[in-house]
Formats: C-alpha cells, sequence, structure tokens
C-alpha cells in the first residue's frame, strides 16, 4: 500500500496493547469506552458547530447577502454564541405536554448519529469498529431519528408539531426506500455490506467512475433521497416555517432545541459520509486504472485530507439544493418517491444485478 | 407509448430545470463578495450614498444667495393629506406692478405628522421642495420635529415664473 505511513491502526494497535500491559482488561475497556465516547462527543459538537457556521455563511452568499460578520473575525464565534445563549435559556416544558416523552425526543433524536457515526470509516484506521454489516446497520440506525421526531411532535399537545411530525414519519419512511436500494447498487457491485471492503473495492478507481450510468443515477437518487431523509430543504416539509411555525420542535427551546438543531446537521453529514464512502471512494485517492504516476502523486495526499475534502464537497452540493429550490407540497413530495426515485432505483437495481453477473463493469 | 414518452419527458425537464435553477444561485457564489448587496450601515455612514427615489424628510433649498423658489401658492398645503404643511403667506403690495402679491413668510412642517407620501412634492408648481435623501431624524422633543423650511431672510428667486 502506498500510503501505509498515512495508517492510523498500528497506532491505535499499539495503544491498546499498552493499555493492556498496564491494566486489567475491564479498566482497559471501561477506558476506551470513555475515550471513545469523548472523542464523539467532541467531534459531533464541532461538527455541528462549523456546519452551522459554514450554512449560515453558504446560505448569505448564495442570497447575496454578507452572513454572520460580527462575532470574531468572518463571524466565526456566532455558532460559539448562539450555543452559549441557547443553553442559558430557559428549557420549557409545556403544561399539557407528556412530560416523560418530550424530554425524552431530544435525546433519541442525538442517539441515532452517535450511534451511526460509530460504523463510519474516517480514515485508514480511523474507525470505531469495522462491522461486516456497516451500511446496513448505519441505514438502520439513523433512520430511528424519525422516531425522536414524531415522540416530539406527539408529546409536545401542538398542532403544528403533530402535523409536522406525520410528515416526517410519511417521508422518511417513503424516502428510505429508494436510499437504501440506491446503496444496494454499490453493495452489489463491490459485493460486500462492510465499508472496510467497499473502500478496498475502490482502490483502482471509484464507483462512480467505474460503475457508470448505473452508478451515477444511484448516487444522484441517494443525494435526493439523502436530502429528503435529513429533513433539509427542499424536503423540509416537517419544519415548514410558513406553513407549521417550526413543525415538530415548535415547542421546544434552549438546550433541547439546540439537540435538534445539531441533529439535522449531523444526520446530514452521516448521510454524505455514506455516499462518499460508497460512491467516491471513501478516503481512496483518485486512482485510475494503470496511470502509476498520476496514482502514486495522488498517494502522497493523506487519506484525512481526501475524505474531509469530499465530505465538503458534497456538503456544499447540499447546501446549493437547498438554497436554490423551493420547498415541495406534501403531494409533489410523495409523487416524486414513488411515482419516479422508487421504480427508476428498482430498474436500476436489476440493470446493476445484471451488469454485475456478466462482468461487464470495470 | 405517449405516457411512457411524457414520464421521461417529465424527468428531463424536471432536471433541466433544477439545474437552471442551480446556475443562478451558482453564479451569485462563484462572484460572492461582487454580488453582495447588503450595506453594513452604521459602519459606512459617511460615504452611505441613498437611491434617488429614496424618500426622506421634506426640505426646501436654498442656493448661495439664501434664495429659494416658494412663491406661497399653498398647493402644497392643500394637497397634503394629513395637515403637516402650514404655509403663512401675507399679501404684500408689489412696488414694481402696484398690485398685491403672496410672499412667504412662514413654511412649517410637522415631520412628526407626515407620512413621507410625496404628494407634496407633486403639487408644487415650481419645484421649491424636494425630499432629503437624509432619515436619521431622531429627536428628544416632539417640538423640534416642527421646522420652518425656509430660513430666516430668504427671498423668492426672481427666476421663478409665476
Amino acid at each position: 500500500m502506498g500510503f501505509s505511513i498515512y495508517d492510523f491502526s498500528g497506532f491505535f494497535s499499539g495503544l491498546h496493547q499498552w493499555f493492556l500491559d498496564n491494566m486489567p482488561g475491564w479498566l482497559v475497556i471501561t477506558i476506551e469506552w470513555v475515550l471513545i465516547g469523548t472523542t464523539a462527543i467532541l467531534f459531533i459538537a464541532f461538527l455541528g458547530l462549523s456546519l452551522v457556521y459554514a450554512e449560515r455563511k453558504i446560505a448569505a452568499w448564495f442570497q447575496q447577502r454578507l452572513g454572520p460578520n460580527r462575532v470574531g473575525p468572518f463571524g466565526v464565534l456566532q455558532t460559539v454564541a448562539d450555543i452559549l445563549k441557547l443553553i442559558l435559556k430557559e428549557p420549557l416544558t409545556p403544561k399539557q405536554s407528556d412530560h416523560f416523552l418530550y424530554n425524552l425526543a431530544p435525546f433519541i433524536i442525538m442517539m441515532a448519529p452517535f450511534v451511526a457515526i460509530s460504523a463510519l470509516p474516517f480514515s485508514l484506521g480511523l474507525q470505531v469498529m469495522d462491522i461486516d454489516i456497516g451500511v446496513f446497520f448505519v441505514t438502520a440506525v439513523s433512520s430511528v431519528g424519525v422516531l425522536g421526531i414524531l415522540v416530539a411532535g406527539w408529546s409536545s399537545n401542538n398542532k403544528y408539531s403533530l402535523i409536522g411530525a406525520m410528515r416526517s414519519g410519511a417521508q422518511i419512511i417513503s424516502y428510505e426506500l429508494s436510499a437504501g436500494l440506491a446503496l444496494l447498487t454499490v453493495v452489489i457491485l463491490s459485493g460486500s455490506l462492510q465499508f472496510g471492503e467497499i473502500i478496498a473495492s475502490q482502490s483502482d478507481g471509484w464507483w462512480i467512475f467505474k460503475g457508470t450510468i448505473p452508478v451515477w443515477i444511484a448516487f444522484l437518487i441517494f443525494l435526493i433521497a439523502g436530502t429528503a431523509e435529513t429533513n433539509r430543504g427542499p424536503f423540509d416539509l416537517p419544519e415548514a416555517e410558513s406553513e407549521l411555525t417550526a413543525g415538530f420542535h415548535t415547542e421546544y427551546s434552549g438546550i433541547k432545541f439546540a439537540f435538534f438543531f445539531l441533529a439535522e446537521y449531523v444526520n446530514m453529514f452521516v448521510i454524505v459520509v455514506l455516499a462518499v464512502t460508497l460512491f467516491l471512494g471513501g478516503w481512496q485517492p483518485l486512482h485510475f486504472g494503470h496511470w502509476e504516476a498520476f496514482n502514486h502523486v495522488m498517494d502522497f495526499i493523506p487519506p484525512v485530507i481526501w475524505f474531509i475534502g469530499k465530505v465538503t464537497a458534497l456538503i456544499f452540493l447540499l447546501m446549493w439544493f437547498k438554497w436554490t429550490f423551493p420547498r415541495l407540497r406534501i403531494d409533489q413530495l410523495l409523487n416524486l418517491e414513488w411515482k419516479f426515485l422508487l421504480p427508476i432505483s428498482l430498474v436500476n437495481l436489476v440493470v446493476v444485478a445484471f451488469i454485475t453477473l456478466m462482468g461487464w463493469h470495470f | 407509448m405517449k405516457s411512457i414518452a411524457n414520464y421521461f419527458k417529465t424527468i428531463f425537464h424536471g432536471l433541466k430545470t433544477l439545474a437552471v435553477g442551480m446556475n443562478v444561485t451558482g453564479n451569485y457564489i462563484r462572484r460572492a463578495p461582487k454580488t453582495i448587496i447588503t450595506q453594513q450601515y452604521p459602519n459606512n455612514r459617511s460615504t452611505l450614498k441613498m437611491f434617488n427615489r429614496f424618500r426622506g424628510i421634506v426640505i426646501m433649498p436654498h442656493d448661495e444667495d439664501n434664495m429659494h423658489r416658494c412663491t406661497g401658492c399653498s398647493a402644497c398645503e392643500i394637497a397634503c393629506p394629513n395637515g403637516s404643511i402650514e404655509i403663512i403667506a401675507p399679501r404684500e403690495l408689489d412696488p414694481e406692478t402696484g398690485r398685491k402679491k403672496k410672499v412667504i413668510d412662514k413654511h412649517i412642517y410637522h415631520y412628526s405628522m407626515c407620512t413621507l407620501c410625496n404628494l407634496c412634492i407633486l403639487a408644487c408648481p415650481t419645484d421649491a421642495i424636494i425630499m432629503d435623501q437624509t432619515f436619521e431624524h431622531a429627536v428628544y422633543d416632539r417640538s423640534l420635529l416642527t421646522q420652518i423650511l425656509n430660513r430666516p431672510g430668504s427671498k423668492l428667486n426672481p427666476a421663478v415664473k409665476e
């Protein structure tokens, strides 16, 4: 491997061995859990802060505005100030709400992306656990978030919240199908559900280049369905401001609202990492079949940089979608899924299966 | 058969229109610093340039010889829908023609009542009053909002034809 110097797995296994040599086994597991948990929390907090700032700045540029520019240089501390404000605000619980479920919902919605990022491959060896059903695990776990939305909408005892939550349920149940089918095309091509093997199968070229037209269609469908799954505009019906005040989180304030806000961005990150891993080669550098010199130059760029670059590009694309397209109506939303995305992705899946069977891909 | 063709036509038409929309916003962000139209108001106060159709406070411009163009015809007072303008113009004997003629004494303007509707400017036959480009007019006392627009000792510009 050209990039063995950038491999993290040696460092982590060495650390694990050092712990084992110096401590009893139960303590090692506890310490590793705490370390991984703290890292995940810090990472998600940093991710939320930076993505919210990026979203506001990019949205402003798309709309010919300046965006946040008062707190800190270029307004970079704006989101920190906002989070501080949200922490200091009173977390109000409405009297007529279902108190237990109302307070539980923000945690359910935060739990889904937390569990999901535990299986995502960030770089060579930089992964909490390379589960052998990784793709299935992440898609299954990331759709638990809708349970949080439904619980939040139901327990708020507010008609706007309930309508928003029901819309979210309809939306995510629908779009989960075509997102899953789009991911299955790559699973068929690479022959594995494990992230490590899917990435390894792209070492001579990413699936988006190797798979040609069927994979392009699957990629497009996954981007659309993924945007819908994360409740981002143009599919932000559950929180449609102009119709439902704020949808399912109308009644939430303070840090509980911040959880919902953060979960949206972390979900977007999870979807983008899935797309990057399956279609754009994860942390693999840009490789083309037999161009040895070109491949070798690309190997010098660390996998982490490749990963961050691809994720940033796709996140920018999703923000571009959000700030360009108007929101869909609920019937248009379901039309798009059941009449267009689902039939196309089913046919696409059959085509990919046939191509793989005949060995017609690169 | 036609419906199948229509189905694919819908998809490609949809994709094309989405690309058109993304092109528009993409152009905005590609030229991001130049396309920004936000004015950072308190910072650029010294260089702030308002646009021509901005309707600020009503003023009466005077030239360097302290002459204005108001004949005291009261057209603006009649045009004003909420009585923001009062004109005190007693008739005085004109020594040249020997006839009595209106001469403006005080053009009183109540900014506190004015809605900046522009009707007085349109009504003025001699373009004596205009709307200024300023907008920072907050005061601590309401009486300060009542202004006399013609300056003390000012005269009618002889070039103005009645």
